[in-house]
C-alpha cells in the first residue's frame, strides 16, 4: 500500500456500520439521559435495548459471509466475527433484562451511566472481535476493560465493590502492559502489527530474530490469559466476581468470554499459527492448571458468585484445551475441528452462565444479595420452575447430558483426542468429575434442603419469559446440538484463510 | 411389521407422560398426578408389547431398527434397534415402571408430581440405553439417567440421603467418564459412533486392553462388582422403595448389559485375556459379599448385598464364554429384576407400617400379615434360588457352565446356593416367624388391595419364569450364539 492510498483512501465504513451505530447511540444516550427525569430511567433502558437490537440488525444486514477488511486492514468482518457479535448482543440484551430489577433496587446503580458503560463495553467487545491489527485488539480490550472497571465500582458505598474495582483495575492495567510489551516485541521482530501480515512474514521467514518472537509470544499469552482469567493469571476473577454487584458480575461472566475467545483466535490462530508449537504448549499448561485450581478451589466456596468464578476459571481452561490442539506436528487438518469446538464451548458456557446468574439476580431483592449457596435452600419448594432452570444450568456446566454443556465438553475432548492428546483428555475428564461435585451441591441445596426463607419470588413477566427461554435453550440445544455446532464450524472455516 | 417407530415410542411415551405429570404442579393435584402417571406407565408398557409379538427369534440381527441423523458434526445417529438380548430388558423396565408407580401410590405424599415424573422420565431414558445402537446415544442416555435417580434418592430418601445420592452420582460418573474417552477413541479410529461398526472393527491388542479396562471401570461400578460396590448399599438403604426397586431391577443391569454390548464384542481378545480377572472378582462377589450379607442387621442392606452377589453370578456367566453361561447370566438378570424388585417392595411394605428396616424390630409378622408373609416367602425362596422360581433357572445354568469350565470355579460358584439360602431365609425367619416381637408388629394390618396387586404381579413374573423359562431363552438364543461366535474370532490383525 502506498503512502497516498493510506492517507486519502476513504475507508469502507459500511462493514463497520454496527460499531458506528453503537458508538453514535452510546453518545446520544449519554446526552438524552441528562434530560430524563424518571428515576427508573425507562427511556435510557429502552433506548439501550433498541440500540443493541439495531446493532444486531446492522450486523446481520451487512454480513456477506466473506472476509473483508477496512480501515487500512485494521478491522475485519467475517462470518466468525458476525456470529460472535450477534451472540454478544444477545447476551448483553439478556444481561440488561435480568439486571433491570436489581439495578432499580439500588439507587447508586440506577443511573444512565450503567447503560452507557454497558454499551461502551459492548463496543469494546465488537472491536476485539473484529480486530485484525494489534492496535485494534488493544483498543478493544481497553475499551471493554475501562468500562467494566467503572461498572464494578458503581456501587460506591459498598467496600467490597470498591475493593474489587481497585483490584481489577490494577491487575488489568498490568495485563494490558504485558500485552503491549508482547505486541511491541512482535513488531520489533517482524516489522508489522497487522495480524495477517504477521502470519505472512512468519511463514516466509522475514523475521529478524526468532527469540524475540518467542519472548513476545510469552508476554502476549500472559496478557490474554489475564483477560481470560486462567491460572496463574486468575487472581482477580474470584474477588471481582464476588465483590462486583451481581448485575455487573453477570455482565463480566457472559459476553466478554465470547470476545476473549475471538481474540485468541484472531491473534494466535490468524496471526501466529506458524509458531503454534510454541503457544500450544503454553496453552496446555494454562489449561491444565486452570482446570485443577478452578475445580478444586470451587469446592471450598460457600458464596455462589465465588463458586461460579472458580468454575469460570475451570471452564476457560477447558476451552483452551480445544485451542491447544488445532495443529499437530505442523499438520493443520484439525484446525476447524479444534477451534470451532472451543468456540462452541464458550457459547454454551455463556448460555449457562447467563441462566445461573440470572437466577441469582431473580432471587436478589433490595438489601439482599442472595449470593450465598445457602440462600438457594429449598428453592424447589418455593418455586419449582426456577429451581429446575438453575438445576439445568448446573447440570449443563457439569457436562451431564442432555444439556448442552455435555456436547461442548464432548467437542473439546474429541478435538483433544483427535490431536493425539489422549492423556490431556483423561486429565480433563478427571477434573470434570471433581467439578460435578460442586454443581451437584447447588442442586442438593435447592432440592434436598428445606427452605430457609418464605419470601415470595417476585419478578416481571419479561424476566420470567427470558429466563424460561434461557433454560429451554440449554435443554433444547442439548437435544439438538447439531445446528449450533455446524454454525460455529462453518463460520470458522469461512473465516480462517491461509 | 407396522410402520410405527415402536422403539421411539418406548422411549418417548414415558418421558412425555413424565413432563405431563410434572405440569400438574403442586401437591393439591396429586390424585391427578398419580392417575396420569399410572396411565403413562401403562401406555409405556403397552407400546412395548409389539416388541414381543413381532419379534423374530430366528435371527440375531437387530430388529425394529430406526435410523436418522442426529448430530451430523460427529456422525452421531439416532439409531435404535433391539436383539434377543436387549428386547427383554425394555419390557422388564416398562413393567417395573408400572410397579413403581403403584408402589409409591399412597406412600409418597410430598412433591408427588415430581416423584412420578422422575420415574417416568427415567423409564424412558433406561429404554433408550437398552435400545441405542449408537455409542454416543447410549452414553447420553446412560449419563442422563443418573439425574432422576439422584433426585429420587436425594429428595425422597432416608436420613443419610444426601451422602448416598452424592456417592451414587459421583461413583457412576467416575466410571462413565473414562467410558466417554473410550467412545471418542473408537469414534476417531472408526469414523463413526455406530456400535455395530465397532463390533467389526479390527483393533490391536494394546488398544483392546485399554478399552476393555476403561469400559470395565464404567460397567464394574454400575454392576456393581467387588471392590467398587460400596455405593450400592448406601444408595439402596437411603432410597425410597420405588428408587430401590428401579435401582435393583433395572439400573444394575446396565453394567452387565454394557459388557455384552461393548466389552465382549469390541475387545474380544482382551476379554479373553482378562477373563481370569473378571471370574476372580465375580467369585469374590458371590462368596465374600454373600458372607457380608449374612451379617447385616438392616433388611435393605441385606438385600442390597445379595444383589451384588447375584450380579456376580451374571458377570461370571458372561466370562465363561459358553452359550449356557451366557444365557444363564441373562436369565439371571431378568429374574433378579423381578426378585430383587419384589424383595425391596416387601421391605417397603413393612417399612411403611413400622418405619424401621432393622431385622431386630420385627418378629412374628406372619401372625398379623399372613397374606404378605406368603408372598414374602415366595420371593425369599426365589432369592435363595429355589427350583420352580426364576432365581433357580439362571443360577443353575451358570453353575452348570462353570462346572464344565472348571470344577473349582463351579464349586465356589455353587456355594451361593448355601449362602443365598442362609442369609435370605435366616432373615425371613427372624422377621416373619416366631412370637410377635413388639406392639408395632402386633398392630400391623395385612396388605391392601393395591399392595396385593403389586405383589401378585411380581409373583406372577417370578413363578412364570421359573416354571416355564423357555420363551425367554428362545428369544435370546440366536443373539447369544451370534455374540459368542463373534467373541471367539480374534480382532487382532
Amino acid at each position: 500500500m502506498t503512502l497516498a492510498e493510506m492517507q486519502f483512501a476513504v475507508p469502507e465504513l459500511r462493514i463497520a456500520s454496527a460499531e458506528i451505530l453503537l458508538l453514535a447511540m452510546a453518545c446520544l444516550i449519554l446526552i438524552v439521559d441528562l434530560f430524563v427525569r424518571d428515576r427508573n430511567r425507562t427511556v435510557t433502558y429502552l433506548l439501550t435495548q433498541l440500540t443493541l437490537a439495531g446493532a444486531a440488525l446492522a450486523t446481520f444486514a451487512v454480513g456477506t459471509g466473506q472476509v473483508s477488511y477496512t480501515f487500512s486492514n485494521m478491522f475485519v468482518s467475517d462470518p466468525m466475527g458476525d456470529l460472535l457479535k450477534l451472540l454478544v448482543y444477545i447476551s448483553v440484551i439478556a444481561v440488561l433484562f435480568y439486571s433491570r430489577a436489581y439495578v432499580l433496587d439500588r439507587p447508586e446503580m440506577a443511573r444512565g451511566e450503567f447503560y452507557v458503560l454497558g454499551l461502551f463495553a459492548t463496543l469494546g467487545m465488537m472491536v476485539m472481535i473484529s480486530a485484525s491489527h494489534f492496535l485494534t485488539v488493544y483498543i478493544g480490550i481497553e475499551l471493554l476493560s475501562l468500562s467494566l472497571y467503572a461498572m464494578v465500582a458503581m456501587e460506591r458505598s459498598s467496600a467490597a465493590s470498591t475493593e474489587a474495582a481497585m483490584k481489577y483495575f490494577v491487575l488489568g492495567a498490568l495485563a494490558s502492559g504485558l500485552l503491549l510489551y508482547g505486541m511491541s516485541m512482535l513488531y520489533g521482530a517482524t516489522g508489522t502489527l497487522e495480524i495477517p501480515a504477521l502470519a505472512d512474514r512468519l511463514f516466509s521467514g522475514e523475521v529478524n530474530d526468532r527469540i524475540i518472537v518467542s519472548f513476545g509470544l510469552v508476554f502476549l499469552i500472559a496478557g490474554i490469559a489475564f483477560k481470560l482469567g486462567v491460572v496463574p493469571f486468575h487472581m482477580w476473577i474470584p474477588d471481582v466476581y464476588h465483590g462486583a454487584p451481581t448485575a455487573v458480575t453477570l455482565f463480566i461472566a457472559s459476553a466478554p468470554k465470547l470476545a476473549a475467545c475471538a481474540v485468541v483466535i484472531r491473534v494466535l490462530v490468524n496471526g501466529l499459527i506458524f509458531v503454534s508449537s510454541d503457544w500450544q504448549m503454553m496453552l496446555i499448561i494454562l489449561s491444565v492448571l486452570s482446570m485443577a485450581v478452578g475445580n478444586f478451589a470451587a469446592i471450598a466456596q460457600t458464596n455462589i458468585k465465588r463458586m461460579l468464578a472458580y468454575s469460570a476459571i475451570s471452564h476457560m481452561g477447558f476451552m483452551l484445551l480445544g485451542m491447544a490442539t488445532g495443529v499437530i506436528m505442523g499438520d493443520p487438518r484439525f484446525i476447524v475441528n479444534a477451534y470451532s469446538s472451543s468456540m462452541f464451548y464458550v457459547v454454551t458456557y455463556v448460555l449457562a452462565s447467563l441462566g445461573a446468574f440470572g437466577t441469582i439476580l431473580l432471587l436478589a431483592r433490595a438489601g439482599f444479595e442472595s449470593d450465598e449457596i445457602s440462600d438457594f435452600a429449598g428453592l424447589n419448594k418455593r418455586n419449582s420452575w426456577y429451581a429446575a432452570i438453575m438445576m439445568m444450568m448446573m447440570f449443563s456446566m457439569a457436562g451431564i447430558p442432555f444439556f448442552v454443556g455435555f456436547f461442548a465438553k464432548l467437542s473439546v475432548l474429541q478435538a483433544a483426542v483427535a490431536g493425539g492428546h489422549l492423556w490431556l483428555a483423561i486429565v480433563a475428564v478427571f477434573f470434570s468429575l471433581i467439578g460435578a461435585y460442586y454443581y451437584l451441591r447447588v442442586v442438593k441445596v435447592m432440592y434436598f434442603d428445606p427452605p430457609t426463607s418464605a419470601a415470595p419470588i417476585e419478578t416481571t413477566l419479561d424476566v420470567k419469559l427470558l429466563l424460561s427461554l434461557n433454560g429451554l435453550a440449554v435443554a433444547l440445544i442439548g437435544i439438538f446440538p447439531n445446528a449450533l455446532m455446524m454454525l460455529c464450524a462453518r463460520s470458522l472455516s469461512d473465516s480462517i484463510v491461509f | 411389521m407396522s410402520g410405527l417407530p415402536i422403539l421411539s415410542l418406548t422411549i418417548w411415551v414415558p418421558i412425555f407422560a413424565g413432563f405431563l405429570v410434572l405440569f400438574t404442579g403442586s401437591d393439591r393435584n396429586s390424585p391427578l398426578a398419580r392417575a396420569l402417571a399410572l396411565l403413562g406407565a401403562l401406555a409405556g408398557l403397552l407400546v412395548t408389547l409389539p416388541l414381543y409379538t413381532g419379534f423374530d427369534t430366528a435371527t440375531s440381527a437387530m430388529q425394529f431398527v430406526e435410523l436418522s441423523p442426529w448430530i451430523e458434526r460427529f456422525d452421531v445417529n439416532y439409531h435404535l434397534g433391539v436383539d434377543g438380548i436387549s428386547m427383554l430388558f425394555v419390557i422388564l423396565n416398562s413393567f417395573i415402571t408400572v410397579i413403581v408407580v403403584l408402589a409409591g401410590w399412597k406412600v409418597i405424599e410430598s412433591k408427588v408430581a415430581q416423584y412420578d415424573a422422575c420415574f417416568l422420565i427415567m423409564s424412558g431414558l433406561l429404554n433408550g440405553i437398552f435400545t441405542a445402537l449408537d455409542g454416543m446415544l447410549f452414553y447420553v442416555f446412560f449419563e442422563a439417567s443418573l439425574i432422576p435417580l439422584y433426585l429420587i434418592i436425594g429428595i425422597w430418601g432416608g436420613p443419610r440421603r444426601v451422602y448416598a445420592a452424592f456417592k451414587f452420582f459421583l461413583f457412576t460418573l467416575m466410571g462413565s467418564l473414562l467410558f466417554l474417552v473410550s467412545l471418542i477413541y473408537l469414534y476417531l479410529e472408526s469414523g463413526s459412533f455406530a456400535i455395530l461398526d465397532w463390533h467389526q472393527m479390527p483393533l490391536p491388542m494394546a488398544a483392546q486392553q485399554w478399552i476393555f479396562l476403561a469400559l470395565l471401570v464404567a460397567f464394574a461400578v454400575k454392576v456393581p462388582m467387588w471392590p467398587v460396590h460400596t455405593w450400592l448399599p448406601d444408595a439402596h438403604v437411603e432410597a425410597p422403595t420405588g428408587g430401590s426397586i428401579v435401582l435393583a431391577a433395572i439400573a444394575l443391569k446396565l453394567g452387565a448389559y454394557g459388557f455384552v454390548r461393548f466389552s465382549l464384542p469390541i475387545a474380544p481378545d482382551a476379554s479373553h485375556e482378562f477373563s481370569g480377572l473378571i471370574l476372580g472378582l465375580s467369585l469374590i462377589a458371590v462368596v465374600y459379599i454373600g458372607f457380608v450379607a449374612l451379617a447385616q442387621e438392616d433388611m435393605k442392606k441385606l438385600v442390597a448385598y445379595s444383589s451384588i452377589a447375584h450380579m456376580g453370578f451374571v458377570t461370571l456367566g458372561f466370562f465363561l464364554f459358553s452359550p449356557l453361561g451366557m444365557e444363564g447370566a441373562l436369565v439371571q438378570m431378568i429374574s433378579h429384576g423381578f426378585v430383587a424388585g419384589a424383595m425391596f417392595y416387601c421391605i417397603g411394605v413393612m417399612y411403611d407400617r413400622v418405619h424401621s428396616r432393622q431385622i431386630a424390630d420385627y418378629g412374628g409378622v406372619v401372625n398379623t400379615m399372613p397374606k404378605f408373609a406368603a408372598f414374602f416367602m415366595l420371593f425369599a425362596m426365589a432369592n435363595a434360588g429355589l427350583p420352580a422360581t426364576s432365581g433357580f433357572v439362571g443360577e443353575f445354568m451358570v453353575i452348570m457352565a462353570s462346572v464344565r469350565f472348571s470344577l473349582l470355579v463351579g464349586f465356589v460358584a455353587a456355594s451361593t446356593l448355601i449362602l443365598g439360602a442362609a442369609y435370605t431365609l435366616w432373615m425371613y425367619k427372624r422377621v416373619i416367624f416366631g412370637a410377635v416381637g413388639n406392639h408395632h408388629v402386633a398392630g400391623l394390618s395385612d396388605v391392601s388391595a393395591r399392595e396385593f396387586l403389586v405383589l401378585a404381579l411380581l409373583a406372577f413374573g417370578t413363578l412364570g419364569m421359573g416354571l416355564y423359562p423357555q420363551p425367554f431363552t428362545e428369544i435370546m438364543h440366536s443373539s447369544v450364539d451370534e455374540l459368542l461366535r463373534h467373541v471367539s474370532v480374534s480382532k487382532i490383525q
